[in-house]
């Protein structure tokens, strides 16, 4: 291929990506503020799982496959599906919810406009420093997952196990708060089961014929 | 050529989205806990486009870990809503100050 021909290809690769970067851009933000204003709790998680989606769209863009894909599943698939279960489980009137709605709506605005104002005035004035010396460069030979996965089992071994342990401590308390004992069920007591004995238990007998055995 | 810059506005709109949700939905727990979740997300985009940038992956490990906590996070709080809820008929927080241990 020709050099011209070349930086053409690039030229329309860069565009391409560009266009998909709005778009993914466009399709996180605009659901968000439908979550936050949506009538229906519903609606809010679907706009929510639309988001999610979008968000997973960008990190793919920048090239970090395995967290696009961890979103895709963690989210969309476990958290979002979680919440959409809890608010249709819950039979809740969320029509008086909304009684705040309106007039928390000038304080918060105030506040997000604010945020966001220290924010775009953060991000302006940011420029890259002299350089903190690279921790942990991608190499360039090995997919993104390769390259995350030997270093999530080697340097940050133990904050990955504590993580697991969050999760487990997240699992437990969860069905710990929720768990309901209705009283009126019959366990098996498992003491009471070990503790018997075949002497105590079986009995061994011989009844003459013609009568009955007593019990 | 997408940049830096535009990885950190859409992160923070989204940061602003989260704290304006949780300003407005003061009494809904469910849209707050939705809230919060955008806040993390934003945290997210923002650690995999510094990540990305600076060559670094340790920006994509943090995102993992804040992922794992955002779902801990999630279990629990709804959790607790639904012992809430069992117990008052509603999830207005305005009445939660009437908890007792």
């Amino acid at each position: 291929m020709p050099p011209t021909d070349k930086r053409a290809a690039t030229k329309v690769q860069d565009l391409i990506a560009l266009i998909a970067f709005y778009l993914f851009a466009t399709l996180t933000i605009v659901p968000a503020v439908a979550v936050i204003f949506a009538r229906n709790p519903v609606h809010s998680v679907l706009w929510l799982i639309l988001a999610f989606f979008n968000a997973a769209g960008l990190m793919l863009l920048a090239g970090a496959e395995f967290i696009a894909m961890l979103l895709v599943i963690v989210y969309v698939g476990a958290v979002a599906v979680l919440f959409l279960f809890v608010v249709m489980m819950l039979n809740i009137d969320f029509a008086t919810l909304r009684s705040g709605f309106t007039k928390n709506l000038p304080f918060g605005l105030i506040v997000a406009l604010v945020l966001m104002g220290e924010m775009i005035v953060a991000v302006t004035a940011w420029e890259e420093g002299a350089g903190i010396g690279n921790a942990a460069p991608p190499p360039t030979s090995v997919p993104n997952i390769v390259a995350l996965g030997e270093l999530l089992y080697s340097r940050y071994l133990f904050p990955f196990e504590l993580a697991g342990l969050v999760l487990l401590v997240a699992m437990i308390g969860a069905i710990v708060l929720t768990h309901r004992s209705r009283g009126d069920t019959r366990t098996p007591k498992a003491s009471r089961q070990l503790r018997r004995r075949p002497d105590e238990a079986v009995k061994l007998a011989n009844p003459p014929v013609g009568e009955g055995m007593k019990l | 050529m997408i940049g830096l810059g535009h990885y950190l506005t859409v992160a923070a709109i989204l940061f602003v989205l989260g704290v304006l949700g949780i300003f407005l939905n003061r009494r809904n727990v469910i849209l707050m806990l939705m809230a919060i979740e955008l806040i993390l997300l934003a945290v997210n985009i923002n650690l995999v486009a510094f990540s990305a940038f600076l060559g670094d992956l340790t920006g994509q490990v943090m995102a993992m870990f804040v992922l794992t906590v955002a779902a801990a996070e999630a279990a629990i709080g709804l959790a607790i809503l639904v012992i809430f809820f069992r117990r008052r008929g509603s999830i207005a927080v305005d009445a939660a100050d009437r908890m007792r241990g």
